[in-house]
């Protein structure tokens, strides 16, 4: 079976002045996925999400969305995707009523189905206010809701929870996941690795403008492994915990003295903390603290991209 | 064309119910032709050679068109808030015709300002001022009014969405109110130096001006003016159809632009 991709792009470019947004990214999205598009600020995530939707010219690469080529057939593109922005794409003058029965008729829906999303994402008693006086999760609920009014064959989200609290955060995970689950293709971009890991089936890791790397979240956790490191009691076994994590986890340990603590980075899945602490204690050194932890995004980021300049 | 005046009409829309949510710039800028007009018709108006009642059945009908032109300042004003916000990103990725939100907003304008011009009518006529022409004439002068306001709103789209920022347009927009006092709206051009004067009657609310007060029957059209004002009512349609032309394109073309 072949697959019929969502979104594809080949060697998208942009530059803004000396500033280069983009740098010849590659993304193949494949119908009915969710892709994680990871970086940090100024990697080009927003560059990227407003070239696929029609808002900004590529100075060279090419994209097609949902079959639809974004320079030569934008029109045909708007007509099957909806956007959700960093910053609040709704009128905050309007009530959120007034903003989604103005989006539903410019997209033809009917007004009852703004009501019922109003509903569905709990706007009902808020939506004779103002936009501008909603909190941050509120607001980019009613987003979400403008983007839902006609189902988009491609939902494209930039940062949906960027500076929102984890209650409201939770919100939009779930509205997510229920999209996917009937089988719209969402690209988002974020800055938490732990985002990308809830929301996507595959995330795509870009460093200035480029894919630096990409796979499931599984893959791209193990290729930088976990961190396990313990904390002794006397800096004289430092040493001795340091030959222990050698052993189990097969990479050089990283010594802090100061802090009388020894890590390493480890990709064997199988490793456990249990079994860290029972083969250090075995080696008579006195613990006072033990982690095991996944990867942090600076970690993931540093990690991968590193490794990418050691290929190189 | 049918989903030109559909989308159109929905952005219509939102205009008026930001205007009804937040009425006080539109309130403020139809309120202030109203304080000129009583400082200028009592303040000047008693210190001029001719009866005051006379000068202020004069500065009626330039004080409307001068309130015309503020559309001006209001497109471009409107236009400046609009581009720097999220929401017109949203409209960008909509599947709507790329003119129907200049369009929209320049026709809520219109709608904002007829609405909003009612009180210097109503303040005008406890002046003294009178429609003296016929019913007909009048209306003329009205459709010529609103195709002014119209065609000035469109250049101050245009303005606004190439303006850096909401302040910039600010400062430029209130700026633009020294417009009308190099027309005829307030004052007579004939008494001008040559050259002011040429300035002054080639000015577009010159021949707006000129065009509304002969269809209001409160003024002779000056004969040995510069051509626009010689012939105010052709003038006042080639300006404004003129501005239309030029700048309604432009607008949409720097509104879609990517």
């Amino acid at each position: 079976m072949t697959t019929t991709y969502a979104v594809l792009s080949e060697g998208l470019r942009k530059r803004y002045g000396d500033v280069h947004a983009l740098r010849g990214l590659d993304l193949a999205v494949p119908e009915g996925t969710v892709c994680g598009v990871l970086g940090p600020n100024g990697a080009g995530k927003t560059t990227a999400v407003r070239v696929l939707t029609t808002l900004v010219t590529p100075d060279a690469g090419s994209a097609l969305v949902a079959g639809h080529d974004v320079v030569r057939d934008p029109a045909g593109v708007r007509k099957r995707i909806a956007v959700t922005g960093q910053y609040a794409s709704v009128d905050g003058d309007l009530t959120g009523a007034e903003n989604l029965r103005l989006f539903a008729k410019l997209l033809r829906a009917p007004r009852s189905r703004a009501d019922e999303l109003l509903e569905r994402f709990g706007l009902t008693a808020a939506a004779g206010r103002p936009a501008r006086t909603y909190s941050g999760g509120m607001r980019r609920r009613l987003d979400l809701a403008a983007s839902l009014l006609v189902p988009p064959r491609v939902l494209f989200l930039d940062e949906p929870t960027t500076g929102l609290d984890p209650h409201s955060r939770n919100g939009i995970w779930d509205a997510v996941r229920e999209l996917a689950s009937q089988g719209t293709t969402v690209l988002l971009t974020t800055q938490y690795l732990e985002e990308a890991d809830q929301l996507a089936d595959d995330i795509v890791l870009i460093d200035e403008g480029r894919a630096a790397q990409r796979g499931t979240p599984a893959e791209l956790k193990a290729l930088v492994g976990s961190y396990a490191e313990v904390v002794v009691a006397d800096p004289s076994s430092l040493e001795a915990a340091a030959a222990v994590l050698d052993r189990l986890t097969g990479s050089a340990p990283a010594l802090d003295a100061g802090r009388r603590a020894v890590g390493a980075v480890t990709t064997d899945t199988t490793l456990t903390l249990p079994r860290i602490v029972r083969a250090v204690d075995a080696a008579g050194v006195h613990i006072i603290d033990a982690s095991l932890r996944p990867p942090t995004l600076d970690e993931v980021f540093l990690r991968l991209t590193d490794r990418k300049e050691l290929v190189a | 064309m049918n989903a030109l005046a559909h989308d159109g009409t929905a952005v219509l829309g939102r205009h008026l119910q930001r205007i009804r949510h937040a009425p006080a710039i539109t309130v403020m800028t139809q309120t202030m032709p109203i304080v000129f007009l009583l400082f200028f018709g009592y303040v000047f108006g008693s210190a001029l050679a001719t009866p005051g009642e006379e000068y202020r059945a004069f500065l009626v009908p330039g004080m409307l068109v001068a309130t015309a032109a503020g559309g001006l300042m209001t497109g471009m004003f409107q236009a400046a808030q609009d581009s720097h916000r999220g929401v017109m990103d949203r409209f960008r990725t909509l599947p709507i015709s790329r003119s129907a939100v200049p369009l929209g907003q320049a026709l809520a304008d219109l709608v904002a300002s007829a609405v909003g011009t009612v009180p210097l009518i109503l303040v005008g006529l406890a002046m003294g001022w009178r429609i003296e022409g016929t019913p007909l004439r009048a209306l003329g002068a009205f459709g010529l009014l609103l195709l002014f306001r119209f065609a000035t709103t469109w250049v101050g789209i245009l303005l606004g969405l190439a303006s850096r920022s909401e302040e910039a347009a600010g400062q430029l927009g209130s700026a633009t109110f020294m417009l009308p006092l190099l027309s005829n709206a307030y004052i007579p051009t004939g008494g001008m130096p040559g050259w002011l004067r040429t300035l002054a009657e080639w000015n577009p609310i010159s021949a707006v001006t000129t065009a509304v007060r002969h269809l209001f029957g409160n003024a002779p059209v000056p004969v040995d003016a510069a051509w626009p004002v010689a012939h105010p009512v052709a003038g006042a349609l080639l300006w404004s159809g003129g501005l239309i032309a030029v700048f309604a394109p432009l607008a949409v073309r720097r509104y879609a632009r990517r």
